[in-house]
């Protein structure tokens, strides 16, 4: 059984339908991409997924559980942790509580300990703070975990995110244009920190991309999307070879 | 070594916010001693920490959680009639006058507490303005419930009516709260030092909260809502469980308050009162602690000290405070801060000489 299986997914906003029948299948360790031109419904997916938007029609199954109809703090708590297309960080909070926010379901402690400062509190804060700086280290934040979000360069904000993400202990972590905005060099240690947080935190990952260097890169496995259909499947070389998908990328 | 630094920083905040009520408090003491203060200014001893409470938990809501409340003083004033009612109702049973006002402000927060999660179930799911209309709106409707409220006690409990007053009281009896007269005869049993305890009390709980697993989920919900919810942050438990907490202090200060006075009426707790509070809350910095606590004590002794200028008390006193708000939100004071937002950048590229 794939570990997420989408099975004829689709969406209507009004008359229009964003995405329609689109079904995907990603293996546990897998790293797919997910790509088409702007406008494809790319993006709508992964609000679909996370339950930011509910579907009108189709399955969505994680480790064959459903995800339909479900709030975005629950299917969290299921396994799945994202980043955006635009950074959403907490700006105001600093590096390191950034990261802590993402282990509030991870490390728990009882609100009268909040409040109060008693129990476990010290104990488990302390934990909370090793384990936010072990991931901060592998994005090589740790040395900065007390500047405030928002004074860290873009780069770095998008490495947060993915921190953040990752706070979360997810099975399935889905990354938003990762590389949007980043110069080559920013995009190939990207490329290599991706490797790397596959690797370290064994998650599986879907990322929505429009950097072909980053996907034929790193990815396994691409589905294209256009006008919210399934253009084509497979792996890099066969779907970008595709004519279908050059025609929808650059125009007849 | 930063992580130390960074709690240190939080430490350093909290550390500063007791430090100004502690010392405040020891040397407002000292001059009352020296027979130093006026017998006005002496009044306002107890409405300044009433205030201060105000605007500390007003923060919780408007600068930690990040939705605009209008409404605080509602909360404020179902404290303060609870808080009447209880007191009045011990008078002979608990000789201790701390004892029965500390009864009063535990059963006003409660109270409050209750109304705010009455309040706060169908309202939070409203956001900005219309979430600021509508605790408007909840704070006039607890001005005009109390406004009608009748309630009376004798030798066979309390008794209670709306509109208008519906039953006899016994021998003996007396009325509480007399519908739009209000209360009157309240025995002053607030004193200076009872209402530092309670924002010694508010600090310690406000402050823990924000140093906190909830506190990092509330505030992650006003940076950015969407992320929140997306890291499994419950975003309407959370939101409920700040509005709760504001009101219970809202409740506990509306108490405290309430006993300062022999005569309190439901009007004392309308809109303007709100939006005292709210200038408390803007003026000492969204989010600022310790701001707050500055920001209600100046602002409630600034008309008494411009009484010398008499007539022209409220202009001054109006334009002190556009001045105060222009500053706070000028170009001056932001290149101020900028300055020390590009010091932390130089400093973290040197540090960290390529990455991202």
């Amino acid at each position: 059984m794939a570990m997420l299986e989408v099975t004829e997914l689709g969406i209507s906003f009004g008359g229009l339908r964003a995405v329609d029948e689109l079904s995907i299948r990603i293996e546990k360790g897998g790293l797919v991409g997910l790509i088409g031109p702007n406008g494809a419904g790319k993006t709508t997916v992964f609000n679909m997924l996370t339950g930011v938007y509910r579907p009108t029609d189709g399955g969505i199954r994680l480790d064959g559980e459903n995800l339909v109809g479900r709030r975005p703090h629950e299917i969290c708590k299921m396994g799945v942790a994202r980043t955006f297309q635009n950074i959403r960080l907490f700006h105001n909070l600093t590096v390191l509580d950034n990261v802590k926010t993402g282990l509030h379901n991870q490390v728990t402690y009882s609100l009268a300990e909040s409040l109060l400062h008693v129990g476990s509190y010290r104990s488990k804060e302390k934990q909370m703070d090793e384990r936010a700086l072990d991931i901060l280290r592998v994005f090589d934040l740790d040395g900065l975990a007390d500047y405030k979000a928002a004074n860290l360069p873009y780069g770095r904000q998008r490495k947060l995110e993915i921190a953040r993400a990752l706070a979360t202990d997810p099975k399935l972590l889905l990354l938003d244009e990762p590389a949007a905005g980043m110069n080559p060099n920013e995009t190939a240690e990207l490329m290599e920190t991706i490797g790397l947080v596959r690797q370290k935190f064994g998650v599986t990952i879907l990322l929505i991309e429009h950097d072909m260097k980053l996907v034929s890169g790193i990815c396994e496995y691409l589905y294209v999307l256009n006008f919210g259909r399934l253009l084509a499947e497979g792996t890099p070389d066969t779907v970008l070879k595709n004519p279908e998908v050059v025609t929808a990328y650059l125009g007849e | 070594m930063k992580k130390i630094k960074n709690l240190s920083k939080n430490g350093r905040d909290s550390l500063l916010c007791y430090a100004i009520v502690i010392i405040a408090f020891v040397a407002v003491q000292a001059v009352t001693a020296g027979g130093g203060l006026s017998s006005s200014m002496k009044g306002l001893l107890v409405p300044i920490c009433a205030y201060i409470v105000m605007a500390v938990s007003l923060n919780l809501t408007v600068g930690i959680l990040g939705e605009l409340s209008l409404g605080h003083a509602g909360c404020m004033s179902v404290g303060a009639f609870a808080g009447i009612v209880v007191s009045t109702s011990l008078t002979d049973s608990v000789g201790a006058a701390p004892l029965r006002l500390a009864a009063a402000i535990a059963v006003g927060g409660v109270l409050a507490a209750v109304a705010g999660v009455i309040v706060g179930v169908p309202v939070l799911r409203l956001k900005g303005d219309y979430l600021a209309i509508v605790t408007l709106a909840f704070g006039e409707i607890i001005k005009n419930i109390v406004n009608v409220l009748y309630i009376g006690r004798d030798a066979s409990g309390l008794h209670f009516s709306i509109l208008s007053q519906k039953f006899e009281l016994a021998e003996g009896g007396k009325m509480i709260i007399n519908g739009p007269m209000g209360v009157s005869g309240v025995q002053k049993i607030a004193s200076f030092t009872s209402g530092f305890v309670l924002i010694l009390l508010t600090l310690f709980i406000v402050l823990n909260l924000i140093n906190s697993r909830a506190g990092r989920a509330i505030m992650s919900l006003r940076d950015n809502q969407i992320a929140a919810d997306s890291i499994g942050i419950p975003v309407t438990h959370y939101k409920l469980m700040a509005f709760v907490i504001s009101a219970a202090f809202a409740g506990m200060a509306g108490a405290l308050y309430a006993m300062n006075f022999s005569t309190v009426t439901a009007a004392k707790f309308d809109f303007n009162t709100s939006i005292l509070v709210l200038v408390f809350v803007v003026l000492g910095g969204l989010g600022n602690i310790w701001g707050s606590i500055i920001a209600a004590a100046l602002l409630t002794v600034l008309p008494e000290l411009l009484r010398a200028v008499r007539d022209y008390r409220m202009l001054i006193y109006a334009v002190l405070l556009i001045a105060l708000m222009l500053f706070n939100n000028s170009s001056l004071k932001r290149r101020l801060l900028e300055k020390r937002g590009m010091r932390q950048m130089e400093k973290l590229e040197r540090a960290g000489k390529g990455g991202a």
